[in-house]
């Protein structure tokens, strides 16, 4: 099947220095794919690269046939300010950013839809609590379901599972599982290996360049993982101009 | 004994002087609240002085016009306003660090303009502008402004909202956030240069920040926070302008201290984070 989303030769980073190494590679529609990698590896600048936020220090990612704003993208916890007095219904409803816009209002059909996709992540009768009240675990619901609301063809998650106790985590997963079967392409970054090993059929082992890419089960060797952390060597600030302009086997 | 509640409004100057603060506490007040909710309160601040020069020049250059001198602010504000926004958006430089660099910078740059030309005692005048001295082109000049800002707010204020909670989402799903942004700076220095009007450049931010304050201990939700912090600057413009007549001092001072007493009030009573609710909270619920 054609790619969805291509990799062509990317480096992404920071100030210059790459965090994301010459990546190359494609991404068929319909694929459920793990990034896994040591702290520090890129897979949040990667997956940052891929929703746009982050522009490609060299090379390129090309989305195919599918536009920008069709991507639903949860990031890390920690970005979004819990102070903020807004309640978790108003919160959710702007996943629906994409059918109303910045101005348009919800009618009873939309309405109705928010109540259904906090329903679907358990947190029935929450609606009008401000989003300052939620544990890491109801927050982490709630994001998911405004990606729900969301309905993009596109999803990708910076690590959704950390921090979140067993129940949340399977309950979460379930939703996962769910929009493989509607044949979206998911992307999620994960440090769980059993968890990877037991729900993603395809990942990609990361340490700034693609140490493996393709089923799990090939992927998630013991050999892999020894390499991936060897690679992921510190950010060097007198590092030279990288000259290389073929993808790098040990950066 | 009731009589000091309307007797201040009798002659025409205090009249004009009232519906003008009611009239800024419309604009300024949910300008206030996001500036609170975007820990940029003392950004406001830094604001206001970015206007003076611009202020300043337009004295010198056209006498106190108070026309030219509101559109000689605008100008200064509103420069200083979208180059650090755009500084902080192509740059990692945080808002308030590029912020304090421009208005570092402009402030320097106009005390020298300033100086060249005019005399300090008058610009001291103008600086601190007074609420008695508004005639009905300033009135209509905060006017116009406030209805400009509160279009503007109605027009941007989902994407405002989501930019303030969870930035990164904008960004992704709508590409809106930059844009309200910046709208949203634009808006802080009008409704300033309004303010400085009525109170002078200097408490002209007390007009945002105090009833914005305020509100934040009556409600946990934005939309019923705008209302409250709108309506505590209303009662405190009008308590203010009572005060001012009764104890015959300055207008402007007296109004912000007003906005200050009912912010220390709510400070304590205020049902949402209040003092008497943190230390006597009452019986645990059930669930």
């Amino acid at each position: 099947m054609a790619a969805q989303i291509q990799f062509n030769d990317v480096t992404l980073g920071y100030d210059r220095h790459p965090a994301v190494h010459h990546l190359d590679g494609e991404i068929a529609p319909g694929t459920l794919l793990a990034v896994v990698g040591p702290n520090g590896a890129g897979k949040s600048t990667l997956l940052r690269g891929i929703v746009g936020i982050l522009k490609p220090l060299a090379g390129s990612i090309a989305l195919r046939d599918i536009n920008a704003r069709n991507i639903a993208y949860l990031p890390q916890i920690a970005e979004i300010d819990r102070s903020f007095p807004i309640s978790v219904f108003d919160f959710t409803g702007a996943g629906l950013w994409r059918s109303i816009g910045a101005f348009g209002g919800l009618d009873r059909h939309q309405r109705a839809k928010i109540v259904e996709a906090l329903g679907a992540v358990g947190l029935n009768g929450f609606e009008n609590r401000p989003i300052g009240t939620l544990s890491g675990g109801q927050m982490q619901r709630m994001l998911f379901a405004r990606v729900l609301l969301q309905d993009a063809d596109v999803i990708v998650l910076d690590e959704p599972f950390n921090a979140i106790d067993t129940r949340t985590s399977t309950d979460l997963l379930a939703l996962v599982r769910r929009w493989h079967a509607e044949k979206r392409t998911v992307l999620a970054a994960l440090h769980d290996m059993e968890m990877v090993r037991a729900n993603f059929p395809d990942t990609l082992l990361l340490a700034r360049g693609a140490v493996a890419w393709g089923p799990t089960t090939q992927v998630l060797t013991a050999e892999n993982l020894a390499v991936a952390c060897r690679m992921c060597e510190a950010f060097d600030d007198g590092a030279a101009a990288c000259a290389d302009t073929k993808p790098a086997q040990a950066a | 004994m009731l009589d000091i509640f309307a007797t201040p409004f009798t002659d025409e100057t205090a009249r004009r002087a009232l519906v003008a603060i009611v009239v800024l506490s419309f604009g300024s007040a949910p300008i206030g609240v996001f500036l609170m909710l975007r820990r940029m309160s003392l950004m406001g601040d830094a604001m206001s002085h970015a206007i003076l020069p611009g202020v300043a020049v337009a004295f010198l250059l056209s006498g106190m016009n108070r026309v030219m001198m509101t559109i000689g602010g605008l100008i200064a504000g509103l420069f200083v306003a979208v180059l650090s926004g755009l500084m902080t958006r192509v740059t990692q430089m945080k808002e308030d660090a590029s912020l304090a660099v421009f208005y570092l910078v402009s402030l320097a740059l106009g005390v020298i303009l300033v100086t060249s030309h005019g005399s300090s005692h008058e610009l001291v005048d103008i600086l601190f502008g007074d609420i008695q001295t508004i005639d009905a082109e300033a009135l209509y000049l905060i006017a116009f402004n406030t209805t400009l800002t509160l279009c503007a707010l109605a027009v941007i204020y989902r994407p405002l909202v989501m930019e303030c909670v969870d930035p990164l989402f904008l960004r992704v799903a709508g590409r809106a956030g930059a844009l309200a942004h910046l709208v949203f700076l634009a808006f802080v220095v009008v409704n300033l240069v309004s303010a400085y009007n009525a109170l002078g450049t200097l408490l002209a931010v007390g007009m945002m920040i105090l009833p914005a304050g305020t509100a934040q201990f009556w409600s946990r939700d934005i939309s019923r926070i705008i209302f409250v912090a709108i309506l505590s600057a209303i009662v405190s413009g009008y308590l203010g302008l009572v005060l001012a007549t009764a104890t015959d001092a300055p207008a402007g001072p007296s109004v912000v201290l007003t906005a200050g007493a009912i912010y220390f009030l709510s400070m304590i009573i205020g049902p949402a984070g209040g003092l008497v609710r943190r230390f006597a909270p009452g019986r645990h619920l059930e669930a």
